[in-house]
């Protein structure tokens, strides 16, 4: 699919992507990367301007929003001001005209559902973020969809409720078997919650895999960089030896990485590797160097190390704060090392 | 837990209550001090002037002032019996003061307005007044017979009163009798009660049109996107920049009978040519011209609350399976009500005090309660009655303020 809103550029470029039944799936990416434009489309709010979408085999591009039953949770909740939680919850029983003691039942299960039975009576306005959270959520699910979107939907929380709804969405979902379609730029959130995730960039689906697959073995650059902390090292391909290749880094040193995403003998690569897989000595022998520490910062279970590596100023080592091991002080040079398999050369 | 029963202190010792109380004084003193000038102003540029205007609605003084004599004796007359000797050289003595310090035409006015003919009496008997001799009864008569009727001292009577309800009343269409009753005026004289329900007429259709009209166009500019919403929002603000009397005189070229509206019918075949609409000058006239020029004040109000309300709104009433019209209806309107209400009362209190626009394009049976307080203003000078009708006017307005209130609720108003 592909969409433009002003005929010039296009906001999503090539999207081709099939959810499965049942599943959690998660578009992350950053701010102004199109997210919000799927889901749109997905909903029926906003037309395709090339391609097709189906749901459950039927195509669905002319079928107007209100008659494709997909239940959606918006950022900032769009809880109806002049109604209270109770006449909130039954606005989509009242529609599809079910009778008063079905609505009042059902309303009551759903609220149930997110622990917010007995506050029906009260205005959205009367009730806390979290508890505003929770009944845009059970009015999405009221009527029973088979698809519920949420786009961004724990955006406007604290920390430590956003955390704790995340784990409440994630049980509804498993306990109701629904599908979901959920938009964040939050990668923990999407690492926590989806079986799925879509990392979107600039339009494009960067990479779409589970969310251990895309932690440890991101596919580019851009999902190394936006998923979890990231240690660059650029430098040339010099030879390509199956899946394992030789480059000459910047500084002139011999590195040998994973060949992922990089191409022949001659090609600008970026090497990433994450914090926590590089470790302090030489037991591994493949890729072995010395590190000047030029900031510590103490993060109580572990300790962060900013070090300069092959030129590096900015390469992270992230260190368990235990007994074993010896802390490093500011200026000291250390020798690290790092798997070659913990060491992806990525497109540049 | 502090104590309830024990103030709680400041570090200093004092009351918290009292050392908060002196920490917000100053900044009170401050805030009073920044609008010390604008209150200043409206107090006696706006407040002073319109009490002290409505207040000659119901105290006029002139006639007890000028003949204190005459209105000594009145004050002991019941009205129906014979007038006295005492009464007739009260009057003399007073007409013969009047005549010298030049009042008596301020006088003769002020009894007119109670029986027709008493100026040209007043005026000429106030000439031959030095020159009468007691007993002054039947000189007086002598000179007019008019002065031995009841009417006439019933007139002075009525005039004398100091604070009176008589124009008040005679702006309801009530008259005022020298026993103190109350009557309707004559069939044929009943013109202001006529004139208050059409211009309550003439409002109420004026704010229902412009609520019909404007609505759309609001709805329209609020989901247009920012630059295009402002570059319309200039063109509904464009009749601004005119003065109200061109765009005013620019329905008379469009709406009289050999005007451009009358021209179109006539090409279209929706009339002939010889049986043209009159448009202007009558009722139809001034609804029309009102309407146009009253618009933008529904517009506005209901654009700036429209363009507050999220589209995510609608949205997810349609998500939730609402069709296009019950996502409006049961969720858009509601919200935008708030805007309904600050541009129907914003159109209603305007179109209620209109007078230019009736008064240029209304004809006869399009004119307002404000043409005919305009009329007692500036031509028939009786400021008294103008007065008092604008204080029925005021009432009215206030009324229906109330009612609004009750039924809608002030504080559902939001101007944006
Ligand atoms: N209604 C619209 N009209 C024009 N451009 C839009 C509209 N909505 C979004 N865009 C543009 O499309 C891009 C993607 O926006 P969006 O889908 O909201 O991104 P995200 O949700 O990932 O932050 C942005 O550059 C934004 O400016
Ligand atoms: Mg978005």
């Amino acid at each position: 699919m592909q969409k433009s809103y002003d005929g010039k550029s296009l906001v999503v470029k090539d999207l081709n992507l099939a959810i499965g039944r049942g599943e959690f799936l998660t578009l992350l990416g950053p701010s102004g990367s199109g997210k919000t434009t799927c889901l749109m489309m997905l909903a029926g709010f906003e037309t395709a301007t090339h391609g097709d979408i189906f749901l459950a085999g039927r195509p669905i591009n002319n079928i107007p929003p209100h008659k494709r039953g997909i239940g959606m949770v918006f950022q900032n909740y769009a809880l109806f001001p002049h109604m209270t939680v109770g006449e909130n919850l039954s606005f989509p029983l009242e529609v599809r005209k079910l009778g008063k003691a079905e609505r009042e039942e059902k309303v009551r299960t759903a609220l149930d559902m997110v622990k917010m039975d007995g506050f029906e009576k009260r205005r959205p306005s009367q009730l806390s973020g979290g508890q505003q959270q929770r009944v845009a959520l059970a009015r999405a699910l009221v009527f029973e969809p088979d698809l519920v979107l949420m786009d961004e939907p724990l955006g406007a929380l604290d920390k430590q409720l956003r955390e704790h709804m995340q784990f409440e969405i994630k049980h509804l979902h498993e306990r109701l078997g629904i599908t979901v379609v959920y938009v964040t730029h939050d990668q923990s959130e999407a690492l926590t919650m989806s079986d799925r995730i879509a990392v979107f960039n600039d339009g494009v689906i960067q990479q779409l895999s589970n969310p251990d697959d895309l932690y440890e073995r991101p596919e580019n650059a851009f999902v190394a960089q936006f998923i979890g902390e990231n240690n660059r090292l650029t430098g040339t391909v010099e030879q390509r030896n199956g899946k394992i290749v030789s480059i000459a880094l910047d500084d002139g040193s011999k590195s040998k990485a994973l060949a992922v995403n990089c191409g022949g003998q001659g090609s600008r690569t970026v090497l990433s590797i994450r914090p926590e897989r590089v470790v302090l000595g030489w037991e591994n022998e493949s890729n072995t160097t010395l590190g000047e520490v030029l900031e510590l910062t103490y993060l109580g279970d572990h300790i962060r190390y900013r070090m300069k590596v092959h030129g590096n100023p900015d390469f992270v080592l992230r260190l368990p704060n235990t007994s074993e091991h010896a802390k490093l002080t500011v200026g000291e040079t250390a020798k690290i090392s790092w798997n070659i398999d913990d060491c992806r050369a990525l497109d540049i | 837990m502090p104590d309830m029963a024990e103030p709680i202190l400041a570090a200093d010792g004092t009351p918290l209550k009292k050392k908060l109380g002196q920490a917000l004084f100053r900044s009170r003193l401050s805030a009073f001090g920044l609008v010390v000038p604008l209150l200043a102003f409206v107090v006696v540029s706006f407040i002073v002037p319109i009490i002290a205007l409505l207040w000659q609605g119901v105290y006029d003084k002139r006639f007890a002032v000028l003949m204190p004599n005459t209105s000594a004796a009145l004050s002991d007359w019941s009205g129906v019996s014979e007038p006295t000797e005492e009464m007739y050289s009260a009057l003399v003595a007073d007409l013969v003061v009047a005549r010298k310090e030049k009042t008596i035409g301020r006088v003769a006015t002020r009894v007119n307005r109670e029986l027709s003919g008493m100026r040209s009496l007043f005026t000429s008997t106030a000439r031959k007044a030095a020159e009468l001799e007691a007993p002054y009864k039947d000189a007086l008569i002598a000179v007019q017979k008019t002065w031995g009727e009841l009417e006439t001292w019933q007139a002075m009577k009525i005039a004398s009163r100091v604070y009176t309800p008589g124009y008040l009343l005679a702006s309801l269409d009530f008259k005022l009798n020298a026993d103190g009753s109350i009557v309707r005026q004559d069939e044929n004289r009943r013109i202001h009660v006529k004139l208050f329900l059409r211009t309550l007429e003439i409002s109420m259709v004026v704010t229902i049109a412009c609520l019909l009209l404007g609505y759309p166009i609001a709805y329209l500019l609020a989901s247009l996107p920012l630059r295009t919403s402002n570059l319309l929002l200039v063109l509904v603000l464009l009749p601004f920049w005119t003065s109200l009397l061109v765009r005013t005189t620019a329905w008379i070229a469009m709406l009289q009978s050999q005007g451009i509206m009358n021209d179109l019918f006539v090409a279209f075949g929706v009339t002939s040519d010889d049986d043209r609409f009159s448009l202007i000058y009558n009722k139809t006239g001034s609804l029309i011209a009102m309407t146009h020029i009253l618009l933008p004040f529904m517009i506005l109000p209901l654009f700036s609350v429209m363009k507050a309300i999220p589209p995510s709104y609608v949205r997810a009433a349609k998500s939730m399976g609402a069709s296009d019209w019950t996502a409006f209806w049961r969720v858009y309107f509601p919200q935008s009500v708030a805007g309904i209400g600050a541009g129907v009362l914003l159109v209603f209190i305007l179109a209620i005090g209109y007078y230019i626009t009736p008064a240029l394009v209304g004809g006869q049976d399009g004119q307002m309660i404000s043409n005919i307080i305009d009329f007692h203003m500036r031509k028939s000078l009786n400021w008294n009655l103008a007065a008092a009708i604008g204080l029925v006017l005021l009432v009215i307005v206030l009324l229906l303020f109330w009612v609004y209130d009750r039924v809608v609720g002030i504080d559902n108003i939001k101007l944006g």
